[in-house]
């Protein structure tokens, strides 16, 4: 064989290509899967998702048993920075080299990008963190599954608990990209079906904000009973915060935290965030399942426990390698769009999340809970933060299926 | 009730108060930034990152030897600055020869570093420090509720920098600072040790980020991202009142403070970029600053 001046370029740009990509390994022959976590690794979100995410994945590895079985499961993880463009060149690259599913991914911009990417190269996106309904509605496709929450859920849950005891001129204050312009669509819509109104909405810039005071001054002069915080992660932590400090809510005003997990709390403090209502699909003090689930994975994430995003991760892996096994590795690894058919063939029934089912358009059902966040003398164990207000069946949680909105929907 | 351009009159003067109060962080950061600029020629990255440090020392000093804010407010900035002073002796000493892009590099790598560890050890979400006792609590000033704490820290910013102008504008040793800046082998030929006056002058602009860092510690959680999250507001301040010029760096902070503050009221989603619009604007005015000599 003579070797061309072409052919040792193109070895080079592909060692250069993959030289980018340290964590991949060099991969045994025989029944080898990989698992990629694509997450939040330094950002506002990293405390919600992150290491932990990858902690719970490794978790569902053990839990199905992978080395029994006879198979090489090799879980990675990379940071996509919150960037669309960072995220989506990292799933094709990781697609391109032999990662069979890609995992969590929070920022639902970064996540629209890349479930483009993976159902372009037919692979698996289990998206757990990320909150748009987009991925189940107009950007739905064969290839991803959304897991653990979305907007419609909180918008409904939160929003519609807080109307429902009183609360009815709300201001918000949103993180302006697509997440939560969408939380805060949804729960307006939430709030005027239930006859309450809205006088004022800011969109500060994402992710660059830190003080939010002029946006609280400007929420506590408009007189609104609700403070409507359509955000995330760190973001909703500093606003709470600095919410105390102004003396909002002992001025009586209410905060609708939309999206604060328990990390968030964790790090706001029960001083400040008690009395907080908020809504999760998974609380490690749920139940027996739930606290057995949390004792397994705690050794490896001693810090932080899991939120209802972290835990989805485990979830959502452990289905999907229940599948690749019900329909063999060969089929599996021909195309993603079968193996995610198998997945809502089968019913989903792991410790944190029970018995579920995965509906066509690729959204998970499960329930969700609406927590208040207890008194500092109410808490008894470490990261035991939350009283269970109200349970939402999983057939009410998500929004019922149109067709005609997400391409895989039949009439 | 009294409108101004469709908004409420109180609105936008608590909007004048909050946005000085956010322009004091700026005028005190970049104050330190121009000091250094003016006598190493060194452009300091890591100056937001001796923020953060001022801030992780004071929760340090708290959690793990019971040492409250007062306490911290002297301490940190001298724990900061004897590091500011090590890194000048050993490091940054040894780059005054080469191109300016060096010491750019090589203090940008130090931030990274800085965050890095922090963020390893800490996780990106922080972790939280409250306002001492005595400051707690809510001013009503009528057209606003003013956190108390929030008006120590306006005090605090206004005697920092007036101290801090006064001294270099002022006495014999801020003369020593000015002439070693124009010309250190004169100063050095009237028996100056300058070498040292340079390390001193770095520690004590590192000294001043980390007392910015205190002071911000109870205002916004104490997170390995709080000082780059900063420095690029800082840097276009420093730029827009022209470099090295110190009271430049500081009306400059507080008046971008106030433009931003009022940016949050009439067009929340441009409160991000409108300090670089201005900076923009001033550049192709005037290239050299506000203030600035022409170069």
């Amino acid at each position: 064989m003579t070797l061309s001046r072409r052919d040792i370029l193109g070895t080079a740009a592909l060692a250069a290509a993959t030289a980018t990509l340290p964590s991949l390994p060099a991969r045994a022959a025989g029944k080898s899967l990989t698992l990629g976590v694509l997450s939040d690794f330094s950002g506002p979100y990293s405390a919600d998702s992150g290491n932990t995410s990858v902690a719970c994945v490794q978790q569902a590895v053990e839990d199905f048993g992978a080395a029994n079985k006879g198979y090489d499961v090799t879980v990675i993880k990379g940071d996509h920075q919150n960037k669309p463009d960072i995220g989506s060149s990292l799933a094709r690259q990781w697609c391109d080299n032999g990662v069979d599913v890609i995992i969590d991914v929070p920022n639902s911009a970064v996540a629209l990008a890349v479930a483009g990417v993976v159902a372009e190269k037919d692979k698996v996106f289990i998206d757990s963190t990320a909150a748009t309904t987009n991925l189940t509605g107009k950007n739905c496709n064969a290839q991803t599954i959304h897991w653990t929450y979305d907007t419609y859920m909180l918008s409904h849950s939160t929003g519609g608990a807080t109307v429902a005891s009183g609360g009815k001129s709300w201001f918000f204050i949103t993180a302006n990209y697509a997440f939560g312009q969408l939380l805060r669509d949804q729960t307006m819509a939430v709030v005027k079906a239930a006859g309450g109104t809205v006088v004022g909405d800011v969109d500060y810039p994402f992710p660059q904000t830190t003080d939010f005071s002029s946006f609280l001054v400007q929420a506590q002069s408009s007189g609104a009973q609700v403070l409507g915080l359509a955000n995330a992660g760190k973001d909703a932590v500093n606003c709470i915060k600095q919410a105390h400090q102004f003396g909002i809510t002992q001025s009586g005003m209410s905060i609708a935290a939309l999206l604060v997990f328990l990390n968030d709390i964790h790090g706001i403090g029960l001083d400040i965030a008690q009395g907080l209502i908020l809504t999760e699909s998974f609380y490690w003090n749920l139940n027996d399942r739930t606290r057995a689930f949390t004792q397994r994975v705690l050794p490896k994430t001693p810090n932080n426990y899991p939120s209802m995003c972290q835990a989805g991760c485990y979830s959502g892996a452990l289905h999907f390698l229940k599948a690749v096994d019900a329909m063999g590795l060969p089929a599996a690894k021909a195309s993603g769009a079968a193996i995610v058919a198998q997945m809502k063939k089968m019913p989903t029934d792991d410790d944190a999340f029970g018995q579920g089912s995965i509906r066509e358009d690729g959204r998970f059902m499960c329930p969700s809970y609406l927590f208040r966040v207890k008194k500092p003398g109410e808490s008894t164990l470490p990261w035991d933060y939350y009283d269970l207000l109200h349970t939402t069946p999983a057939a009410m949680n998500f929004a019922p299926m149109t067709p005609g909105v997400c391409k895989l929907v039949t009439a | 009730m009294v409108m101004i351009l469709g908004k409420p009159a109180p609105l936008l003067f608590g909007q004048l108060l909050l946005g000085i109060i956010n322009g004091s962080f700026y005028a005190m950061l970049s104050m330190g930034l121009a000091i250094i600029f003016g006598l190493l020629r060194i452009i300091n990255f890591a100056h937001g990152a001796m923020f953060m440090l001022g801030a992780f020392v004071t929760w340090g000093l708290l959690n793990y030897l019971g040492l409250g804010f007062w306490w911290a407010l002297p301490l940190a900035p001298l724990i900061v600055g004897t590091l500011g002073w090590a890194l000048e002796r050993t490091a940054i000493r040894r780059i005054y020869k080469l191109d300016m892009l060096y010491g750019l590099l090589l203090t940008f790598g130090i931030a990274e570093v800085l965050q890095g560890g922090f963020t390893q050890y800490f996780g990106s979400s922080g972790v939280n420090y409250d306002p001492p006792d005595l400051l707690s609590g809510v001013l009503n000033l009528g057209f606003m509720y003013l956190p108390v704490y929030r008006g120590f820290v306006l005090g605090a910013a206004i005697l920092i920098c007036g101290t801090t102008w006064l001294l270099i504008e002022k006495t014999r040793l801020g003369a020593l600072l000015r002439a070693a800046t124009e010309n250190p082998a004169l100063v050095q030929s009237f028996g100056v040790n300058v070498p040292r006056l340079i390390s001193l002058t770095f520690a004590a602009g590192v000294a001043l980020a980390a007392l910015a860092g205190v002071l911000a510690a109870p205002l916004y959680s104490v997170n390995p991202d709080m000082g780059s999250e900063l420095i690029n507001t800082v840097f276009a301040v420093v730029v827009i009142g022209g470099m090295g010029s110190i009271g430049g760096a500081i009306l400059t902070g507080f008046g971008l403070g106030i433009i931003e503050g009022f940016t949050d009221v009439f067009y929340p989603p441009g409160s991000a970029v409108v300090v670089f619009v201005v900076m923009a604007l001033v550049l192709l005015a005037r290239p050299s600053g506000l203030f600035g000599k022409a170069a």
